[in-house]
């Protein structure tokens, strides 16, 4: 389905297969992760350093998914700056990659991101070399100065993480998306297909998301759904929706149709 | 039952059993009562590997997750046969193994958990399972002690517990009053595989020849050497922190087994002792005790038994579930003959142990799966092995 693309993803200069991008963890078993990753169609996973077994035993998650994906580590789980910047040099030196996710979050209940310090780790990242995908709030101006620091990808929340409630401020995410040329990314809070699709049609580059998916009754179904919203909503932001009216027009007028 | 004196005697296999868990030690047990000669190979003593971890809760109902279905069906069964097992092995060995039918609570106090409660049960009851919604009022007059803060709770009367560390030495004892051979402080280094048959085991103590190999050290399995990588059965170390309070027996703040809503449980035994466990963690083999872990299970129990404050810790400890990638057990014959599995038993171990210990007793005596574990074989991975598997196989 992903065919070679005539409107692929770039991302720091790389070509991504898919716009759907999705965690790894939440899954009831391994088996049911590999098959809803596949079922994604994602070429990006991302995967917690700090949950993450780093030596790569055999049947680890990154034994697993390694050589099948491009493995996105990310920052979940650091409070500070500085946690997240040990947390991704470690992983860059494990995992063999200068993309990160960074995430820094700033409280336990609404995992928000915490954006003073998100912006000192970006700074302090993106000098060392770091391709950074930034895990923000959806404000424009954090956004904006993520851009500005020399994030790879910038990637607002459309709700609080492992919520479901889907784009909680459209208008925001289309103010960010009007200021950034870089890819925009929706990140947390997608519930279900509608959710995907949405951001995709307010012009997000792409969606990342795990809950939706893994907490799903069907994660499998659950993430091939996803695929094809994420692709509809793609489809429908280039096509162009038609203005909306508030008196009908019938779709096949009389007018029309007698022509001489 | 004294089979060991019938004539069948010398068609019975020699059998070698790698592991003295409860996987191991069950299989070990109905193979020396159909009379086989049976040695147990463990690197260390019996018992102290995962079933020594774990807290023993024959949990079919409230654990089943979606897409687990067909594990469904064996824990299913596996609790059915709990009742007679537990009878028949404490006659057998002439021990307790605290086997109680008190039920399991799972309680939740945030409105977001007794929502996702309410999104479990449905998913459960949708597959027939014996539960019951009940109101935080109706959760605390079964259970006094809890929190007023619990707002929702699922009741299932079919959950029940086990002691493992008695399960697995009496595991031991019957099996060794029935004549299996227990060799304790001997690893097991390499399995003796010559031209796709296993003849035996080369063992710290030197070669041991045996018609079958049961394979069945748990979260190790995949360390024994001498299978080809690709067939290794895939099984990795999920590691778990658990801790052990220390109620008043005569009056315990809990008689149910009970469940939180990020995975906590408590696990009340006869002596007083109160299991709470565990956390899931994909760390392979680190077996450090971290705060986090610890305040995560003391935090969450809290919420739920605040009365457990006062109470004095008298054990932490680390285990390994042997978690295969579907969280479903490995079982029966594999693609090496003479050599089976009973391994990736995951958070079931405990709970499958009578299965287990039959199924795979039978699979050995006829060289064949008995129809209720075929789809629970080696071969069910193939389609997608592990990168590691796949350039071995290259
Ligand atoms: C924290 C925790 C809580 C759990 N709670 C539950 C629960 O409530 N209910 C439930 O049903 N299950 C539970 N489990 C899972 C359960 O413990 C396991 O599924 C079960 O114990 C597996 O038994 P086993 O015999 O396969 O493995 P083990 O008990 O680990 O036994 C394997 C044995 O093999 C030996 N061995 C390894 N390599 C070699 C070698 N080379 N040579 C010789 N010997 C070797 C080891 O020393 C060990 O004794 C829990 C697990 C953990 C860690």
């Amino acid at each position: 389905m992903n065919a070679p693309d005539s409107d692929p993803l770039i991302i720091a200069g790389t070509p991504v297969g898919s716009r759907l991008m999705v965690g790894s963890s939440g899954y009831p078993n391994q088996q049911v992760m590999l098959d809803a990753i596949r079922a994604s169609g994602a070429e990006i996973v991302t995967v917690a350093v700090r949950r993450l077994d780093m030596e790569a035993g055999a049947e680890s998650l990154l034994d697993l998914l390694s050589g099948r994906y491009r493995i996105l580590p990310n920052t979940a789980g650091c409070f500070t700056a500085k946690d997240a910047v040990l947390t991704a040099q470690l992983a860059r030196e494990a995992l063999d990659t200068d993309w990160l996710k960074l995430e820094v979050i700033g409280d336990r209940d609404s995992l928000y991101p915490d954006v003073e310090e998100l912006l000192q780790a970006a700074d302090t990242l993106v000098r060392d070399g770091f391709k950074v995908l930034a895990y923000s709030s959806d404000d424009p101006v954090t956004c904006r100065k993520l851009a500005d620091l020399g994030c790879v990808a910038v990637m607002p929340l459309g709700a609080p993480i492992g919520s479901g409630m889907g784009v909680l401020n459209p208008y925001n995410i289309q103010m960010i998306r009007a200021q950034i040329d870089l890819p925009l990314i929706v990140d947390a809070g997608i519930g279900t297909a509608s959710d995907a699709a949405l951001a995709m049609e307010l012009g997000c580059d792409g969606v990342l998301l795990a809950t939706a998916i893994s907490g799903a009754r069907d994660p499998v179904a659950m993430a091939a759904a996803m695929r094809h919203g994420v692709a509809g909503g793609r489809l429908a932001f280039k096509a162009g929706r038609i203005p909306k009216r508030s008196n009908a027009q019938a779709s096949s007028s009389f007018a029309g149709r007698i022509r001489t | 039952m004294n089979e060991k004196a019938t004539p069948t005697t010398s068609i019975r296999p020699k059998v070698a059993i790698v592991g003295a868990g409860v996987c191991g030690l069950g299989v070990a047990w109905r193979l020396a009562q159909q009379g086989c000669a049976v040695t147990v190979f463990e690197r260390g003593e019996v018992g102290r590997g995962a079933s020594w971890a774990a807290a023993g809760m024959l949990a079919a109902n409230v654990e089943s997750e979606p897409g687990e279905e067909a594990l469904l069906s064996l824990t299913l069964e596996a609790q059915r046969q709990w009742p007679a097992f537990a009878a028949e092995l404490e006659a057998a060995s002439g021990r307790e193994i605290g086997y109680r039918e008190d039920g399991t609570l799972v309680a939740a106090v945030l409105q977001d958990d007794v929502e996702r409660l309410r999104f479990t049960y449905d998913y459960q009851r949708s597959l027939g399972l014996d539960l019951t919604w009940l109101s935080g009022r109706e959760a605390r007059s079964r259970e006094s002690c809890l929190s007023p803060q619990v707002s929702g709770a699922v009741w299932s009367p079919n959950d029940h517990q086990v002691d493992n560390r008695f399960l697995a030495l009496s595991l031991a004892e019957a099996a060794t009053r029935a004549g299996a051979d227990i060799r304790c402080g001997q690893r097991v280094e390499r399995l003796a595989i010559e031209q796709q048959r296993c003849r035996g085991l080369e063992t710290t103590c030197g070669f041991h020849a045996a018609d079958a190999v049961l394979l069945a050290a748990g979260a190790w399995s995949r360390d024994v050497a001498g299978l080809p990588v690709e067939l290794a059965p895939p099984v990795r170390p999920l590691k778990g922190q658990a801790l052990a309070l220390g109620m008043d027996p005569q009056a315990p703040l809990l008689t149910s087994v009970l469940w939180g809503p990020r995975g906590l449980y408590a696990v009340p035994r006869e002596d007083g002792r109160l299991i709470v466990g565990a956390t899931v963690e994909e760390k392979g083999w680190d077996d450090s005790l971290t705060a986090g872990g610890l305040m995560h299970l003391l935090w969450e129990l809290w919420q739920l038994l605040p009365g457990t404050e006062e109470l004095p810790v008298e054990e932490t400890w680390v285990g390994h579930r042997p978690s295969s990638r579907d969280d479903a057990p490995i079982l029966g014959p594999s693609a090496i003959a003479g050599l089976h599995f009973a391994t990736g038993h995951h958070r079931n171990g405990i709970l499958l142990a009578p299965l287990t210990a039959d199924l795979v007793a039978e699979g050995i005596l006829q060289d064949r799966a008995p129809e209720p574990i075929t789809s629970f074989g080696p071969d069910r991975f193939a389609a997608t092995p592990s990168p590691a598997a796949r350039t071995a196989a290259q």
